[in-house]
């Protein structure tokens, strides 16, 4: 037959059609496992949860275990450190919310909203500040917390931040007391 | 410039075979032999030759040193000081191309201020002056990358700061941030995929590096009065004329490259990144490479939010705009003049930029806190002033001052002038020096 005998929309319209949707769909599913392989891997996504023997501290001492690759400080906070975290007026915070996994995700940030009910004088949190995943320095800075040293926020003994870049508090995981001498995270 | 116009004639016959089948050989000849350049060319123009040069130099040195190392993060720092002690010439390989990675950041900012100061970006050179930014932002995610492989304490939590950029995306960025690193924090996933990117990106400049040059030869080089070429005065062959001049600017820029590969190796470098890397620790003092410190300055300058932008996101956004402003000169330049030599406030303006960026640049070295932070505050101020406000504003105030009808009668009016017994103003416009 001739080119000029075929009608509109013809066969040869519907092929382009569906060869052009093959074309993209057969792309969308190549690429997906491309990008797919990027995403941490089974044994990265594996909860590992640490238990933390934790009879040691005293008030004023701290300790630091690694989980899900990043450092979670423990720390037997001092009368005084309390004192200073209960004392803060909550308008003054940079972040206004606790950041506490254990709690509903609008909790407000006081000193008790950051610790557990019964255990205030310990902070357990993700040592890594909320800024740029750099890993503050203990009982440094302005208000006597923490101190990043990559871009200098400031973190107040509750581990809220108070001043520099970040934006966050830092986090407090998932984690409870399973003892009076062990705190078991994630 | 002259397209379409080979002067190319094979003298053998397998030249002529040859040419007849795959012109390879009159490319190259109509390309940098034949090809006429401005006859004022001075040293800031060889500066893309010695670009070319280290790109091929950092390739052939990180192939070689592939060879001996080991992506996995158990391995890598050990696998690096193998290469320092137990491989012959090893010591020598990894510091040309550790250092070879800062003289090729010299060269390219050298270049970068040349395009700025003699308005080698203003039309019909758009394009081209866009195809460098893109091989300048390769550049900076090769040289990121291959900073983090070495993984010592600065390597790994230079990835970790850099990386952590993506988290101040709202929604996405967490995911963003996991799909870099293949994990929670950088780990051996991170090191595996950087040391694959690196040996990848490169190439990838090259096939850049290709058609910046093609559009090079397209639209003809700029030159330090800013005039396009007339007529064929204006101009002088590539070979032997421009080849020598850029052969004369590598031998000394590669004297001073060898002074610090031979005997300050370390210097750009930093003692910490001698430590294996810790995830447990953050150095105390963490500083990217010396070529990103103007950035990381700027970075670090928003310590406040801005509207419903926090702090972070906001020092993400001026970092990353101001690079992004590189990209929008040819547009924010309003005036007609190109060359900086013809724009006194221009001039003026210019160096001030200069200053600002070393500023900056020195700014990202110290910590981020008391009067630097104020003074980084400032210093970004003034960055982005002179992409929005100086650039479009003085091309429209600006009284520019006479422009030469052409390059030949630049060439020979400064000649007169600087032949004849009056080497005072010869040296008052050094810039225009052939």
């Amino acid at each position: 037959m001739s080119a000029t005998d075929i009608q509109d929309p013809n066969r040869r319209d519907f092929l382009y059609v569906a060869t052009g949707m093959a074309a993209v769909v057969g792309a969308g599913a190549v690429a997906w496992p491309f990008i797919d392989q990027m995403r941490p891997d089974a044994s990265t996504l594996a909860l590992a949860s640490v238990e933390v023997d934790v009879s040691s501290l005293t008030p004023g001492m701290s300790l630091v275990v690694k989980w899900r690759g990043k450092p979670v400080v423990v720390r037997n906070r001092t009368e005084q450190e309390m004192k200073d975290g209960e004392a803060v007026n909550l308008a003054q915070l940079k972040d206004p919310l606790a950041r506490n996994a254990n709690l509903p995700a609008d909790a407000p940030a006081t000193d008790a909203n950051r610790t557990m009910p019964g255990k205030e004088a310990w902070i357990v949190m993700v040592q890594v500040c909320t800024h740029l995943g750099c890993i503050p320095l203990g009982q440094e800075g302005e208000f006597g917390g923490w101190f990043c040293p990559c871009h200098g926020s400031v973190y107040d003994t509750a581990g809220r931040v108070r001043g520099g870049p970040a934006p966050e508090n830092m986090t407090v995981p998932v984690f409870q007391f399973i003892s009076d001498t062990k705190i078991r995270i994630g | 410039m002259s397209e379409g116009h080979s002067t190319y004639t094979p003298k053998t016959g397998i030249g002529r075979w040859f040419d007849a089948r795959m012109p390879l050989p009159r490319l190259v000849y109509d390309s940098f032999v034949a090809y006429p350049v401005p006859r004022n060319l001075n040293y800031a123009y060889t500066f893309g030759g010695i670009l070319a040069l280290m790109l091929a130099a950092q390739m052939l040195t990180g192939i070689v040193l592939a060879m001996h190392y080991a992506a996995d993060s158990t391995l890598a720092f050990d696998s690096v000081e193998k290469i320092m002690r137990d491989v012959n010439s090893g010591w020598l390989l990894r510091y040309m191309h550790s250092n070879g990675a800062s003289f090729f950041f010299v060269a390219v900012y050298i270049h970068i201020f040349r395009g700025l100061y003699y308005g080698s970006y203003k039309a019909p050179r758009e394009l081209l002056w866009i195809l460098g930014c893109i091989i300048y932002l390769l550049m900076m995610a090769t040289g990121f990358m291959g900073y983090v492989l070495p993984w010592g304490q600065m390597s790994f939590w230079g990835a970790t700061v850099i990386t952590g950029f993506f988290s101040a995306i709202p929604l996405v960025g967490d995911w963003i941030q996991q799909l870099l690193l293949g994990g929670y924090a950088v780990d051996n996933p991170t090191l595996n995929r950087f040391f694959s990117l690196h040996y990848l990106l490169p190439f990838m400049i090259a096939g850049v590096v290709v058609l910046h040059i093609w559009a090079l030869h397209v639209v003809g080089q700029s030159n330090p009065t800013g005039i396009e070429v007339k007529s064929k005065t204006d101009t002088v062959a590539f070979t032997p004329y421009a080849t020598i001049k850029d052969a004369f600017g590598m031998l000394v820029f590669l004297f001073i490259f060898a002074y610090f590969v031979f005997y300050l190796p370390n210097f750009l470098g930093h003692p910490d990144n001698y430590v294996v890397a810790d995830p447990l620790k953050t150095p105390a003092h963490i500083v990217p490479e010396w070529y990103f410190l103007p950035f990381y300055a700027i970075l670090r300058a928003i310590t406040f939010n801005i509207g419903p932008i926090n702090s972070k996101l906001g020092g993400v956004l001026a970092m990353f705009g101001s690079i992004a402003m590189l990209f929008l000169v040819p547009w924010l330049d309003t005036s007609k003049v190109r060359s900086a030599v013809y724009r006194p406030w221009y001039k003026l303006f210019f160096w001030l930029f200069v200053i600002d960026a070393v500023l900056l640049g020195w700014l990202g070295s110290q910590p981020a806190e008391g009067s630097y932070v104020f003074m980084a505050q400032m210093a970004t101020l003034f960055y982005f002033a002179f992409f929005l406000v100086a650039l479009p504003v003085l091309g429209l105030i600006e009284t520019p001052r006479r422009l030469p009808n052409s390059i030949t009668e630049a060439v020979l009016e400064k000649n007169k002038h600087g032949g004849g017994g009056h080497p005072a103003h010869a040296a008052a416009a050094p810039e225009t020096k052939g």
